[in-house]
């Protein structure tokens, strides 16, 4: 078969859509060159073993500095773990309301709401943490400060919602309705089918969400930075403690050009890197998985 | 043997809010028989098989009037729990629809919603609903293996084997071969003659061989009406409604 000739207009068209993908593209292969070329530096100088492991991070102290980011990794793991305990099963019970118990009315009433928690800048999940959870926590539980991990997997685990709540729907609404009938016609109530045949049908776009989620959760910076406390302890749940965003966040306005600290907050920076890598990778196999079964 | 009834309706009307789908229904259905419903597309014979499941309160707006009974309970008095009404009037749909799940699991779903849970005695509902469905010999070895796998065939069989492990009392088939080749069906037919034994059957069908072939009792329905209902012998070779042999015999539907 001939090709069909392509117009000028047609080929500058196609051109202009190629540059705009390739553009997307050369940004990442640069991040991560420059992540890469930035971050092993002060790894090779720290050393791979007591930079990951080492549990002391005390970078500004003069005589004998520390770098140690064992407390960020196991903060940010910790932190986006309980986000996920808290925020996933609000955001599935949610989405299985929405998808199959609620009148329409009501579930097209929601929706738009939930959206608008997804749209919500960042910051201003900070500032209502910090000026309504910490003192409310503090208070509650009557501690010396209400700032620490727990405020920070609260406020994570609302701001995972939107996304798991939008995901997990989907992926129910999407379940055959006859999977649901030949339950009922079982004998099987309604709330029997949707939590026995209905969720584990969608069990893979669930499954996304929920990895989505832990993307979301180690990846926010602005809003823990603002009720987490900052100070770099190994996680406690009513400590205060500093992730692997808020670590880099907090020092790299005063880290000296060319000093240890800058290089090894970027050394941070390569680390979270990683995790987000691995991360969609996780993904991706979710997602597929659910499309082959 | 005598006849007994085991479903019985007197004046059933139907509506789909304000559409009245099924007008003055009486009959009076045979238990440990096959009936079969036939008419053209729309004339409300399955309907009217949803009604008996209550499969139809799904429906938004969708209510009942008139007396329609099973073992002489009304099926739509207010205090009729419906799940149970449902565990005892099984259904196979026209589509096959095993989970997706194992063909154990497929099979025990059933009486595991019904608070079974000796691993021991699922195993043999299990055995018994697959040799009853006729399906054992080709799935015994791969009970473990996801019901997809099977083919359309030994899908809707397997559905089969699924309705019959909460040992109902009636199964309602739904144009349950229609989605399936001729070698498949004919094993479904056959099936339905074994279940006939222990089962009332109530089937509807497009196909005007199948019911003649195998069903006892025929009724014929016509834009919601109940035409004409007897022995399906009678009825193929001597229709006594006019519009009853117009549509056994091809002129219309």
């Amino acid at each position: 078969m001939q090709r069909a000739k392509i117009k000028p207009a047609e080929l500058a068209m196609r051109l202009l859509l190629l540059v705009c993908a390739l553009t997307a593209i050369a940004f990442v292969l640069l991040i991560t060159a420059y992540l890469i070329a930035a971050g092993l530096p002060a790894i090779r100088e720290v050393g791979l073993a007591s930079f990951l492991l080492g549990r002391t991070w005390d970078s500004t102290n003069a005589s004998n500095p520390q770098f140690g980011i064992l407390p960020l990794v196991l903060t940010s793991v910790y932190g986006a773990a309980g986000a996920i305990v808290l925020g996933v099963p609000v955001g599935f019970f949610t989405a299985l309301f929405l998808a199959k118990a609620a009148p329409r009315p009501l579930a097209a009433a929601i929706r738009p709401v939930v959206g608008l928690l997804a749209g919500i800048p960042s910051v201003v999940y900070g500032l209502v943490g910090m000026c309504v959870l910490v003192p409310a926590l503090r208070s509650w539980l009557d501690l010396p400060a209400g700032d620490g991990l727990l405020a920070s997997i609260i406020v994570l685990a609302v701001m995972i919602l939107p996304s798991v709540i939008s995901l997990s729907e989907a992926a129910l609404a999407s379940v055959p309705r006859e999977y649901e009938e030949a339950s009922l016609a079982l004998g099987a109530t309604e709330a029997e089918t949707w939590l026995r045949v209905s969720a584990p049908a969608a069990k893979s776009g669930i499954a996304a969400a929920v990895v989505l989620g832990v993307g979301r959760a180690v990846g926010e910076s602005m809003a823990i930075l603002m009720v987490a406390g900052n100070v770099p302890n190994m996680p406690g749940l009513l400590r205060s403690v500093r992730f692997l965003t808020t670590g880099i966040a907090i020092e790299m306005n005063y880290a000296a050009p060319g000093s240890l600290q800058r290089k090894a907050l970027f050394s941070i920076g390569l680390v979270l890197f990683l995790f987000i890598l691995l991360i969609n990778i996780l993904l991706h196999l979710a997602v597929r998985r659910g499309r082959e079964a | 043997m005598a006849e007994r009834t085991i479903l019985a309706a007197r004046d059933l009307d139907f509506y789909y809010g304000e559409v009245q789908a099924l007008r003055h229904i009486s009959i009076n259905i045979p238990a440990a028989r096959v009936t079969a419903f036939i008419g053209p597309s729309g004339c409300g014979k399955s309907t009217f098989l949803r009604t008996i499941n209550r499969m139809n309160d799904l429906i938004p707006a969708a209510r009942a009037a008139g007396s329609l009974t099973f073992r002489g309970q009304e099926i739509y008095a207010p205090d009729v729990d419906v799940t149970d009404l449902r565990r005892r009037v099984g259904m196979v749909f026209q589509k096959p629809n095993p989970f997706p799940m194992s063909v154990y699991d497929n099979v025990a779903y059933g009486p595991r919603t019904h608070g079974i849970r000796d691993r021991r005695r699922l195993d043999l509902i299990v055995e018994e609903s697959l040799r009853a469905a006729a399906i054992w010999d080709e799935v015994k070895d791969r009970l473990k293996k996801s019901a997809m796998s099977l083919s359309g065939g030994q899908q809707q069989r397997l559905c089969i084997a699924r309705a019959l492990a909460v040992e109902p009392e009636v199964l309602l088939m739904d144009e349950a071969t229609s989605a399936l080749d001729t070698i498949s069906a004919a094993r479904i037919e056959d099936l339905t003659l074994e279940l006939r034994e222990r089962f009332t059957i109530v089937m509807v069908t497009h196909n005007m061989q199948q019911a003649a072939r195998i069903s006892d009792k025929t009724a014929f329905f016509l834009a919601g009406e109940l035409i004409e209902f007897g022995n399906t012998e009678r009825i193929f070779s001597m229709p006594r409604d006019k519009r009853t042999e117009d549509y056994i015999t091809g002129r219309f539907g």
